[in-house]
């Protein structure tokens, strides 16, 4: 993404981390999968604003990891219902919450191959709070139906199932999940509703009149840029250093 | 006393053709320095498990054509991009692909260190995943009504690589807080581990050292491989050479590429 535009004193990084903050919420343990800097700073926003009780553990890190049963203790702390929030991605997601994280095509043929499911087909169903986040926003990434199903949205009755999705936070505006398809929630500053069903695949609901996503407080900006930024860097020292000009050098291993 | 193999090369030895090979995640240890070994010898149709997930490790045992069917939940270079020779493989159908999600492999080998047929597991139905896996089974579970779960086979790996910051002259093996290799070893027939250095005395002696032992009923052999992970990171110890994975994500991403990394990092011994 690229830098703020002058009228505005923050950076499309910043917004989004704003936004899954407030998803987020107070709870008492976040998980943070691998490749997510834009969750990990969401979530250690949510864990400075919590009230001193809350666990943040960023999968990839050593300081930011409490788990010593090895890397089966995240999915049977979840199991448990000891984590209360998750981040999926997808090659491509459709209206229905269904994530892909595996190929497009023929299963047997690939066209294109992903690396994986990962957790997905375990902790969509068991973390109360599941927030999809794809920044490229595209009718390529957020399709009708996703060629393969990695985990799907929502299960039938009798599926033991006590999490899923809850939104879909993308580069151009937020969707909230309930009762199986996604809801137009709010746009981010500098995008419009037509680009979002222009380059949106699903189908999905909205209200007559679509609020713009709430800009970060300065306090939020000075939270992330003085507290959360130097924490950030041990996992995300290229994102630490891009976004919030964090030195590189003094992380270095 | 635990006599300790002259080399990586008589380390390996167990680990044949046709073997049901287990290894770990890219931050738990990756034993490269074996698998460059692994692939000089010319390994062939492994069972390749990475638990839960891989990296570089599966990308050059596939490239090389080590590897005939895969199990695992996901292989990438993390920040460096795809797994080139992974996507490629799968794309042409030449490894067979066993998709899973990583809680499925840890359960898998659960059921093999209790020596239990199967392990039951939450979530699944519903995903593809269960479709293209005709080996897991779902069952109406015997203590609830109408409660659908899915069962997975024990994987029983024939053998576990890992390597570890040290081993003793006891054949005993410290992992520390990768609890997972605990899990694998546990699992496998025969556990082979290289690592950094011997421990000078037995490692059960020291209780806080004990509590992060794999004894040594465990394991078949051990190697000392400095910088074994290379060019991975081993937690705590050594991080990850960056510009070495740059560089193989660029150079694996044609299979031309690819056959000059393997001649000049994997057959010819890099300098050190």
């Amino acid at each position: 993404m690229n830098a703020a535009p002058r009228e505005r004193n923050f950076r499309d990084e910043e917004l989004l981390a704003d936004v899954i903050a407030r998803l987020i919420g107070d709870v008492r343990h976040i998980a943070v999968g691998n490749a997510s800097p834009i969750p990990a700073t969401a979530a250690l926003i949510a864990r400075e604003r919590g009230k001193g009780r809350t666990y943040v553990s960023l999968l990839q890190s050593r300081k930011h990891n409490f788990f010593t049963d090895g890397a089966r203790e995240l999915f049977d702390c979840a199991g448990q219902g000891r984590i209360d929030v998750f981040f999926l991605s997808g090659g491509q997601i459709d209206g229905a919450g269904n994530v892909n994280l595996v190929s497009t095509g023929d299963y047997k043929r690939p066209n294109v191959r992903f690396p994986g499911s990962f957790g997905s087909a375990y902790l969509y169903y068991v973390v109360p709070k599941v927030i999809l986040f794809r920044t490229e926003h595209s009718r390529r990434t957020l399709v009708p139906k996703v060629d393969f199903i990695s985990a799907p949205g929502a299960s039938e009755d009798n599926v033991y199932r006590r999490g899923g999705p809850i939104a879909l936070v993308t580069n151009r505006c937020l969707f909230n999940f309930a009762n199986g398809h996604f809801t137009l929630a709010a746009v981010h500053p500098g995008h419009t509703v037509d680009e979002v069903v222009e380059n949106t695949g699903f189908d999905f609901e909205m209200p007559t009149e679509v609020p713009e996503t709430q800009a970060p407080t300065r306090e939020t900006l000075k939270l992330m840029r003085e507290v959360v930024a130097p924490q950030l860097s041990e996992v995300y020292p290229q994102f630490a250093a891009q976004v919030f000009g964090m030195s590189q050098q003094s992380f270095a291993h | 006393m635990f006599q300790l193999a002259k080399s990586i090369d008589d380390a390996i030895e167990p680990i044949g053709d046709g073997c049901l090979l287990v290894v770990p995640r890219e931050v738990s240890g990756v034993p490269m320095a074996a698998t460059r070994a692994l692939v000089r010898r010319g390994v062939k149709r492994l069972h390749l498990v990475a638990l839960p997930t891989s990296s570089l490790q599966a990308d050059l045992l596939i490239g090389a054509g080590c590897v005939a069917i895969l199990e695992t939940s996901a292989v990438s270079l993390g920040e460096f991009g795809p797994a080139p020779r992974f996507t490629a493989a799968i794309i042409s159908g030449a490894v067979a692909m066993k998709d899973a999600t990583c809680p499925a492999l840890h359960a898998a080998l659960q059921a093999s260190e209790k020596g239990v047929p199967f392990m039951p597991l939450r979530g699944l139905i519903g995903s593809d995943i269960l479709k293209v896996r005709d080996d897991w089974k779902v069952v109406d579970s015997p203590f609830a009504q109408d409660d659908p779960i899915v069962l997975l086979p024990a994987i029983k790996p024939d053998v576990a690589l890992i390597h570890t910051p040290m081993a003793d002259h006891f054949g005993n093996v410290w992992i520390g807080r990768q609890r997972e290799l605990a899990t694998m070893a546990h699992a496998a027939y025969k556990t082979v581990a290289t690592v950094e250095k011997i421990h000078d005395g037995n490692l059960l002696d020291d209780p806080a050292l004990a509590a992060g032992t794999l004894p040594g009923f465990y394991v078949e052999s051990i190697a000392v491989a400095e910088r074994g992970t290379w060019p991975m990171g081993l937690p705590d110890f050594y991080p990850a050479d960056s510009d070495h994975l740059a560089e193989y994500a660029r150079m694996a991403a044609t299979s031309e590429g690819f056959a000059d990394y393997l001649e000049r990092y994997v057959y010819e011994r890099r300098a050190a």
